[in-house]
Parts: C-alpha cells; structure tokens; sequence
C-alpha cells in the first residue's frame, strides 16, 4: 500500500532532525510541517507540540527523522536517529534520508506490518503559497483539502522566527521580513477608529434618510435612479465601516473588492469632475444642451405634421387623426415654453449637480440618466397617450369579437363562456366592431411611432445602467489578485513529474492550479440589482403588441404595496 | 517510455508515448497532427484575396491594414486557445488522475482529479455528425450518494484516438484502479 509524504521544498536544505507534521490515517499520507533540530529535549518538543495542539485543534506529532548527509555516511548518527523511534513512538515511522551527490533520497517506513510491501510517494509543495491560498469548491473528504486546511492552521508555526529563542530550533517558511510592516500595523491600528467614526457618522446619515423617505417624498425617490445609487453606496460604506474583522474568506473579499470598486469609482468621477470644471466644460455643455432639446421638440413637431398627413402613403382616418395630432402638437408647445422657461437657469443647476461626480463616477453616470429621463419626458408622455388609446381599442376589439361570435368572458370562472345575445345587442356591437377596426391603424400608427422613441430612449438609459452595474459588480480586488498572485485563489492542484530512478520512491511537485478568470468573475461578482424589471424577449413583444406599457416608471414594488 | 503510432477517428496520425514511472503511475501523452503549412497558406491567402477585393471596390488603405491586424490576431488567438499540440493523461494510484492540455503556444491546462472522487474509467459510444465514434471518459462519484454518477468527464477530446488506442490506455487505467479497489475491499 502507498504512503505519500508532503514535504516543504523549504525544508530540503536543512540539518539532520526531527519531522513534524500531521499523519492522516483515512488517506494514509504524512504532511510535514517543520523540521525540529538538535540539540533538543524529547520532553519540550511533545509539550510543544501539545501547546500548539491546543491551539489549531490538530493532532501533531513527531513523524520520523530526517538525515541530511553533507559528505560522508555517519553510522553513529544513523544508528542515533534510529534510536529516536523508541521515544517518539509513532507507526509508521518515516526515515528520510538526502545525500549531497545524488537527487533521489531515501525514504523508508518502518513499523509497519512486513509483509505489506509500501510503496512511497513523495510529494513536494511549497509551503508558503499553500498557506496563502484558498481551495475553491472543495469536497468534504478531499486529500488535497485536508493537507492545505492543515498547512493554513498552523500559521502559529510558521510565525516562529529563525533568530527567535524558542523551547527548540524549527526550519520551516519564513518571511524574508517585511520592511514596510511597522506602517502595515499603525494603519491597521488606526483603521479602526476611523471605521468607528465612519460607521457613527454613516448611522446619523441612514436616520435623516430614513425620516425622508417617508411617504410623500419617498414617491419622488424611487423614480430617481440617482437616489437608488446614493443608498447604494451608503449600503457598500456601512459594509466597508464594519469595525469587525470580516469573518470568512468569502465576506473578507467582497469587502476588499467593495472598497477597490469603490476607491476607482471616485477616482474616475473626479477625474470627470476635473475635466468638466477646467475650461469650462459645463458652461458649454449648458449652451449644447439647449439646442438640442429645443430641436427635438421641433424634430417631433416636423413628425407630427408628417403624421398627420398621409404618412408613407397611408390613407387615416382624417378626423381622427386632425384630433390626435392637434392634441399632440399642443403638448410639444407647451413643453417648448418649459424649455425656454428653464434655460437661463440650466446652467447653474448643470454646476451643482456636476459636484455629485466627486461621489463616484457611477452617481455622475445615474445622474447623467436621471437628467435624459427628465429631458425627455415629453417623449414618455406621448407613448402613454398612445399605449392607453391603443390598449384601449385592442380590449374593446377583443371583447366585441367575442360577442361577434356569441361568446361572452365570464369574470367569475375567468373563461369564455358562449352566451346568447338579442339582436338589437348584436347590431350594436358589430356596429362598434366595425367603427374600431377602421378606426385602429390611425391609432395604432401613432402608437408604432412613439412606441419606436421611447424604446431609443429607453436603450440608451439602458446602456448607461448596464456601465453603472458593470462599476458596481467588477470584483476588481478578487481580478487584481488573480493577476498578481496567481496561487491566493486555487482552483486545486497540479501535479508535476519530477525525475525519477527505479528503486526509489516517486517524486511529484505539487503546484498550484489558480482559478480561471471566468470563474473569479462568476464566484466573486458584487451583488447589484437591476433598476429595471427584466421581461424576456417574448414577454416584452407581447406587451408592445398589447399595448401595456413597458419600462413604466410607476415600478413594480409600487404595486404590491 | 515507448512511442506508438495509431490512428483517429478520421485516419490521421497520432503518437502515443507511455511512460511508465512505477507499478501505480503511469502517463500517456498523445501527441496530435501539427498544424500544416498548407492551412495556414490556404487561411491567409483566402483573406487577402477577399481583402485585395474590398481594396479595388472601395480603394481604402485602411481595409488592408485591418486585414493584416486581424489575420495576426486571429492567428494568436488559433495558437494560443484553439489549437492543441498535445493530450496527456497522469495516472497516479494513490491519488488521482490528471490531465493537461498542451497548446501549440506552450499554453497549458490541468485538471487534477482526485482518486476519492472517481468512480470508473470507461469506453463510451456517442454519434458525433454522421458516424458513431468511441471516447474515453472519466465517470465522477456524486458525494452525496455514492451509487450514482454525479458527472462525465470526456478524455482526449482532440486528439479523437480510434478504438484500438483508446482500450489500451482503458486496459492501463483499470489497472490503476483496480489496486486501489482491493485495498479498499481489505479495509
């Protein structure tokens, strides 16, 4: 039967001594932590280890010995070594044995029974990177995953100094020492403070929004998408203030990726800010802005006229269509009178909000939306005229169909049941039929045509809210550290074969298999929602064909309060 | 270590190098056709012909330049993601099975998949266009009932080996795996 040794690389150069590390009877391999030194005395190496069982919870213990012959076999020391078994009884013991000249070592077991013959794999691993790294989707009886949940617990051992005076002498990883530490602790120190202060003064802000968000005004909010980005960056500073240390590994990094997200949003929204208040950038914009939606509204008046004419040869109805455009035009005038009402202050107001892009360039961006749902409200209201008239003529058309072919929708058991008319009843509904089919593709034309404008705007709200949550739900800290340190998130393990001898045992260099980009995304993605419904495609045709409206900004929450 | 040369599925030669390391270790490395001089020749002279055309029709030097990014790029791109030198497959008894794709850009893939989780190696028959073929695949144990497979591996999905070369590494594996069965029989 096979025994696998996990050995530190770190460990390969160092002096004849003692192995310790943890024995896993269910897959019978030895992982070995350290290597104890001489001179030492039996007595202190087991209450050491005993201390250090206390404190990771893991049973350790003296696992063999180690002989690293620099020039010529010493048989005293052997045979002393070999004596060491009967103060450290453990079964199997291993004896690993390094000669300067040659590569392959020598590693026997011993007590064990004769008769089963062993065969030994010897696998290296680096035992700093599988201290640092995180096994992702890891099963519950997974070799691999027990050897790095033992190597991550004894951090304890690993901090132990070369220089230190301890009870005994270890080799095992160390830092090469950490010249910027002493600044890595004050800020660690002064952190938390600051999260303390932070985390008061983020609580005083909940309570003021919490009384505005009370009834009447709160109407006003939800249909701003700039507020719904404000409390979520109050949502992501309050899990940043948390004065607690982040619990597990997976709050820990979306805490870290929260804050980078965070820190890059406000430095692309100054970076805007700065461009839009040197030159004068907003001034211009203000003098740009105007135009444009002054020649909108006169786009849409050219429209209008268009439609109320013979649109692309079609012969509407006159009447109707006289009143629906007239009806129209006069709502385009008095959006024109608004505009030129606002104009003198429009750029003031540009100003103050160009302030709010210091916050993060995702608030710039939702108010840069709030700002196009605002300037083209007139646009929004005509598709609602022509949704509601529309959606009116399809029901009644349906309903009157049905009472075409003696049918009747009953609303108690809510299906159509057949149903006997008079006639008078029946001459009527086929006259209102009659009346409604020809009077529907006036109708339905300006509904087609507004339909079209508001789905552009609709799209580009659309494309600026997906930017937004593209800032918002970038991992980048988890990204950043899948580029720089490879083996932190580990997908599992490879194996390399290294050079091998028959006779003597198998050698494998265990490395780090680092987690794909794709997945880095998938598992570390910060939450963020949608501010809009999602329809599928097939539902969002049948809503335009039925003429509900789409993307209304009365939402959906609204309704079931 | 031994090379032996067998056929896919569509006749085309491939080397199969087994290299034994000890009684419960094995790899095999299938190493696939290179990427023939013809293809590439053919590749790049269909999208210049098609370029020089856009040129005469629309006499813009910028459809020349792009065509030449982008048959670079693409060909990066076929180097570096799609085309696969070679297969192989690590057998370790006692602790699993791995396998490593080798890109021509020297790109590689592993996935190691560990012995407790490995129900059996099989030979599968699947229809792939118009003609039955065999694979090799590694069968997963669900964790929570043991009894039923929780997913399916497929081996050496380029290479595509025919029959004859797919059993020998099958009859390699169910050596393996048939050590680390009777042991777990004893216990």
């Amino acid at each position: 039967m096979t025994v696998k040794i996990f050995f530190p690389t770190c460990c390969s150069p160092s002096e004849n001594g003692l192995l310790i590390g943890r024995w896993l009877e269910e897959h019978r391999s030895a992982v070995v932590l350290a290597i104890v030194h001489f001179p030492f005395i039996p007595g202190n190496v087991k209450r050491y280890l005993a201390g250090l069982e206390r404190e990771t919870g893991l049973r350790l213990a003296v696992l063999g010995t180690w002989s690293n012959i620099k020039a010529q076999k010493d048989e005293q020391m052997e045979s002393f070594l070999g004596d060491l078994k009967s103060i450290f009884i453990h079964r199997p013991w291993l004896r690993i044995t390094r000669e300067a000249s040659i590569i392959f070592w020598d590693c026997r077991i011993e007590g064990v029974d004769e008769e089963a013959e062993e065969e030994v794999v010897l696998v290296y691993y680096d035992q700093r990177k599988v201290m640092l790294s995180e096994l992702h989707d890891a099963t519950e009886h997974s070799e691999i995953a027990t050897v790095f949940d033992t190597v991550a617990r004894n951090r304890t051992l690993f901090a132990l100094d070369r220089y230190d005076e301890g009870p005994i002498k270890l080799t095992h990883w160390q830092s090469d020492g950490v010249e910027a530490s002493i600044i890595v602790e004050l800020c660690k120190q002064a952190s938390v403070p600051l999260c303390a202060l932070l985390s008061f003064i983020l609580s005083l802000i909940f309570s003021v929004t919490r009384a505005l968000g009370r009834k009447p005004l709160s109407f006003l909010w939800n249909k701003l998408s700039t507020c719904e980005q404000l409390g979520k960056r109050l949502d992501s500073l309050q899990l940043i203030c948390g004065t607690k240390a982040a619990k597990d590994h997976t709050l820990f990094m979306r805490k870290a990726s929260t804050l980078v997200s965070l820190l890059l949003d406000v430095i692309l929204g100054i970076v805007l800010m700065s461009w839009l208040y040197r030159g004068d950038h907003i001034g211009q914009l203000a003098n740009a802005l105007m135009p444009v939606a002054d020649r909108v509204a006169v786009e849409l008046q050219g429209l209008l006229q268009w439609l109320m004419g013979a649109p692309a040869g079609l012969k509407m109805n006159k009447a109707l269509d006289e009143v629906l455009g007239r009806f129209f035009m006069y709502h385009i005038h008095l959006w024109i009178s608004y505009i030129r009402l606002m104009s003198p202050f429009i750029e003031v107001i540009l100003w103050y909000i160009g302030l709010s892009a210091c916050l993060g360039l995702s608030v710039a961006l939702s108010v840069l939306s709030d700002i196009i749902a605002l300037l083209t409200f007139h646009i929004y209201c005509f598709y609602v005229y022509g949704a509601r008239l529309y959606c009116l003529k399809i029901h009644g058309l349906a309903s009157l169909w049905r009472l075409f072919r003696g049918k009747k929708w009953n609303v108690l058991r809510q299906r159509v049941d057949s149903c006997s008319y008079d006639l008078d009843q029946l001459f009527l509904g086929t006259l209102l039929f009659t009346i409604l089919l020809f009077l529907l593709p006036t109708t339905a034309l300006y509904y087609l045509v507004f339909t079209l404008l508001r789905l552009l705007v609709v799209l580009v709200q659309g494309v600026i809210q997906m930017t937004i949550n593209l800032l918002n739900s970038l991992p980048l800290y988890a990204l950043v550290l899948r580029l720089c340190r490879s083996y932190r998130l580990a997908a599992g393990v490879k194996f390399r074969m290294l050079q091998q001898e028959h006779g003597k045992c198998l050698r494998l260099l265990m490395q780090i298999n680092p987690l794909t980009y794709g997945k880095v995304l998938q598992q570390y993605r910060l939450p963020s929602s949608n501010l809009y419904p999602k329809d599928s495609w097939g539902a969002l045709c049948k809503k335009l064909f039925i003429g509900e409206l789409i993307y209304p900004w009365r939402q959906e929450r609204d309704k079931q309060d | 270590m031994e090379d032996r040369t067998f056929s896919d599925i569509e006749g085309g030669k491939i080397i199969v190098q087994e290299r034994l390391f000890s009684k419960t270790c094995k790899e095999f490395n299938i190493i696939c056709p290179k990427m023939s001089v013809r293809s590439v020749v053919t590749a790049t002279f269909t999208a210049w012909v098609a370029a020089y055309a856009m040129y005469a029709y629309t006499e813009n030097n910028m459809v020349l330049s792009a065509t030449t990014v982008s048959t670079i790029i693409g060909l990066l791109f076929y180097l570096h993601f799609v085309k696969i030198d070679q297969e192989s497959l690590l057998l370790i008894g006692s602790l699993g099975i791995q396998m490593t794709l080798t890109y021509t850009s020297g790109k590689e893939s592993t996935e190691f998949i560990e012995m407790h989780k490995i129900k059996d190696v099989v030979i599968n028959e699947a229809i792939f266009m118009q003609k039955a073929i065999y694979y090799l695949c590694i069968l997963l144990e669900d964790p929570s009932e043991p009894k039923r497979i929780s997913s399916i591996v497929p081996l050496f999905q380029s290479a595509k080996p025919n029959l004859n070369c797919l059993v020998q590494v099958y009859n390699s594996c169910q050596e393996i795996l048939s050590e680390r069965k009777s042991f777990n029989l004893v216990d």
